[in-house]
């Protein structure tokens, strides 16, 4: 029995001891410590808020090459560049807080007024990180909707593009026109769509053009001279294979061109989004350290001594466990059973004849 | 009397060689801007070197960039001598050489203006090269099999369709060369065969342009061929059609873009100038105030700055004495040289 109770007592203290501060690696030993970590947090801050603001900017370049070409899309991204926009606008405003923070963390009589502040500034800052998580993400599932929404703009485009004397379709020509010289592609998927259009209606000569393509479409390194007209038409061009002419006319579709330029655009700003997502972690984590060393100081008094900070004051489960009793117990009303000064009168003899001998005070 | 005395004392003399300083440091950063605009400019006349015959005069940017360099090391420099005028030990060392120092800006400000004049005037020259070029580019618009010339096709097509434009002077100048190869065009075909007899240089001509002069405003399909024949086409004049293709020509076009370029970076230089001045007398305000200190010992008497010692007529007609005097020490020294192997 005493082995029994020896180990157990031994147990006992290596729990008190163990994982009690998960990653203590970085201990703010001296004051000035707390004071150089305080000032670099807070150049940090402005930093971000730079960096804010370059989210917002992407998503401003982002949302306004999407309006550049809103024409040729049948329904509207905005998902992505609006949230690069609020993202970025959030970021700026909670970093700037930050910065106040930390600079006000120099001084402990400062800090008390953001002492209550600090653990749901924490808080929220690291489920912000989440959402520039899924703003980086965003960037890289966005590319199977916009293929859709080009095939179809692109196809009611190619209809549209001999309504020029209709009113709201009569730009549609010149937009086409221009996107095609731009891109240096042709039609939707390839210039045999072009084909398709004419078909169904009739030009202004009342004729009917089987294969013929807008001039936009025409090739810049071809050798010579364009042929938009009767193209697979061997014999009514001089030295002509239309099967094997590559440079007459762009061969590339709008669709896969528009595609290749937006998604070349996200991919850099996703890469970006990233990188400020881990420098936003990376602040978060000094912040998260700067405060709990404040704290300790608060407990112990005394400014000038050594105060020891942490990420977490107990491991992850530990701390998961004890959180997740706090919000059970938020759900429950308040029992009585719970409340260990009401007097509650048992059924059983046996703890009615305990309890008075509990109650005896050992007077020292 | 000197011109545009000021009385100085240690506070009104600090203020002025601090906010010289900052605009010394200002000065460095538009040298650098006209270093930038003078290569941005050289880069623009690269581009289309092959428009202009490879034979276009690189002069003024050539000039724009060295100015610049030069304006950023004066600017520098004197900024250097403003943040040690404020310590009397320290600018001792600089006293010797601020007249010549002065005289120098004197000389460049005087060179940046002939700088903006320059930029103003090389609008000409740049007519008559663009002219000769272009013609000559659309004279080799045929050979993409030439080597040398290959990439005149795309250069023209890709030109007419950046600037707007189409031939030379507008697009019938395209109706007087052949601008579609040879390798292309069947001579057994009758249609061939008469157009070419009906010029005497046996070129195949046409009243057609490339597709790079189509306008994409037009609201019809492009009309490239027969252009000037209205029964080929459906309800189509073509004195009235004005958005078939593009009217401008290309030398109008790229003159006006190169004129306009110019034009702002000789008004930019012009205020480069302005700033340069204004910089050169701050200075020679601050050498005069430090030269005439009332009390030599103590830095905190009062002293009086000035531009120029006496009135600028004095000044002249000083100069002028003094060049002739040295003109003549040259003579005096030249006979009595002759005078004494005479003598001997």
């Amino acid at each position: 029995i005493r082995s029994y109770y020896a180990a157990k007592a031994i147990i006992q203290e290596s729990k008190n001891t163990s994982p009690k501060l998960l990653m203590r690696a970085f201990c703010p030993s001296l004051a000035t410590n707390r004071d150089k970590l305080a000032q670099v947090l807070w150049v940090l801050n402005w930093v971000s808020v730079i960096t804010g603001i370059t989210l917002f900017s992407l998503g401003l370049f982002l949302k306004v090459e999407i309006e550049k070409r809103r024409e040729v899309m049948s329904k509207e991204i905005d998902s992505v560049p609006n949230m690069l926009i609020s993202v970025g606008l959030t970021a700026c405003a909670i970093n700037f807080l930050g910065g106040i923070i930390c600079n006000d963390c120099v001084d402990t009589s400062k800090f008390l007024r953001w002492k209550l502040l600090m653990l749901p500034y924490i808080i929220c800052t690291f489920f912000f990180t989440f959402c520039i998580l899924l703003g980086a993400l965003m960037c890289y599932i966005m590319r199977s909707d916009l293929e859709e929404s080009l095939f179809w703009g692109l196809r009611e485009a190619m209809l549209y593009y001999k309504d020029t004397d209709m009113p709201g379709r009569c730009y549609i020509k010149r937009t086409m026109d221009m996107l095609q010289m731009q891109f240096q592609c042709c039609g939707n998927g390839g210039y045999r769509d072009w084909f398709h259009i004419q078909r169904l209606r009739s030009n202004v000569e009342g004729k009917y053009l089987i294969d013929g393509v807008p001039f936009s479409c025409c090739g810049l390194y071809s050798p010579r001279p364009c042929i938009q007209h009767h193209i697979t038409n061997n014999s009514a061009h001089y030295n002509y294979d239309y099967q094997t002419e590559e440079l007459n006319l762009n061969l590339r579709g709008c669709r896969q061109a528009l595609l290749e330029y937006y998604t070349q655009i996200m991919h850099s700003i996703g890469l970006i989004v990233l990188v400020i997502w881990l420098f936003e972690v990376s602040v978060l984590i000094g912040v998260r350290y700067l405060q709990t060393a404040m704290e300790n100081v608060l407990r112990q008094g005394d400014p000038d001594c050594e105060s020891d900070g942490w990420l977490l004051e107990n491991s992850i489960a530990d701390t998961a466990r004890y959180n997740f009793n706090i919000i059970k117990n938020l759900g429950k009303c308040y029992q009585v059973d719970d409340d260990p000064n009401i007097d509650v009168p048992s059924t059983s003899q046996q703890t009615q004849e305990n309890v008075p001998i509990k109650q005896i005070p050992v007077a020292r | 009397m000197a011109l545009m005395k000021v009385k100085f004392d240690l506070k009104k003399r600090v203020k002025l060689a601090q906010m010289l300083w900052l605009l010394y440091w200002f000065s460095v950063m538009s040298g650098v801007l006209v270093f930038s605009m003078g290569l941005f400019f050289k880069i623009e006349l690269r581009k289309r070197s092959e428009l202009m015959d490879n034979n276009e005069s690189h002069f003024v940017p050539n000039v724009l960039i060295g100015v610049g360099v030069l304006a950023c090391c004066l600017n520098a420099f004197g900024g250097k001598i403003c943040y040690d005028s404020l310590d009397s030990t320290k600018f001792a060392k600089w006293k010797a050489i601020m007249k010549p120092f002065l005289v120098a800006c004197l000389i460049f400000n005087f060179l940046l203006i002939v700088t903006a004049v320059l930029c103003f005037a090389m609008r000409i020259p740049l007519e008559f090269t663009l002219a000769e070029g272009l013609k000559n580019g659309m004279k080799y618009y045929k050979d993409t099999d030439t080597p040398g010339r290959c990439y005149m096709k795309r250069t023209l097509d890709l030109m007419q369709m950046e600037f707007r434009c189409c031939g030379n002077n507008n697009y019938k100048d395209w109706f007087e060369i052949q601008w579609v190869s040879n390798r292309y065009l069947d001579f057994g075909a009758k249609e061939v065969k008469d157009r070419i007899s009906s010029n005497v240089d046996g070129k195949y001509l046409m009243d057609g342009v490339p597709f790079s002069c189509c306008n994409p405003s037009s609201p019809r399909p492009c009309i490239q061929q027969q252009i000037t024949n209205n029964t080929a086409h459906y309800s189509y004049d073509h004195y009235t059609e004005d958005l078939n293709i593009w009217k401008r020509g290309c030398r109008d076009a790229l003159v006006s873009y190169y004129g306009g370029m110019m034009n702002t970076i000789g008004i930019l230089v012009l205020l480069v100038t302005i700033l340069q001045i204004g910089v050169m007398i701050g200075l020679q305000y601050i050498n005069t105030s430090l030269s005439t200190l009332v009390n030599p010992e103590d830095p905190e008497s009062e002293s009086e700055g000035w531009i120029l010692e006496k009135t600028v007529k004095e000044t002249f007609t000083d100069i002028m004495a003094k060049m002739k005097a040295m003109g003549k020490g040259n003579q005096v020294d030249e006979g009595t040289n002759e005078e004494a192997p005479a003598a001997s």
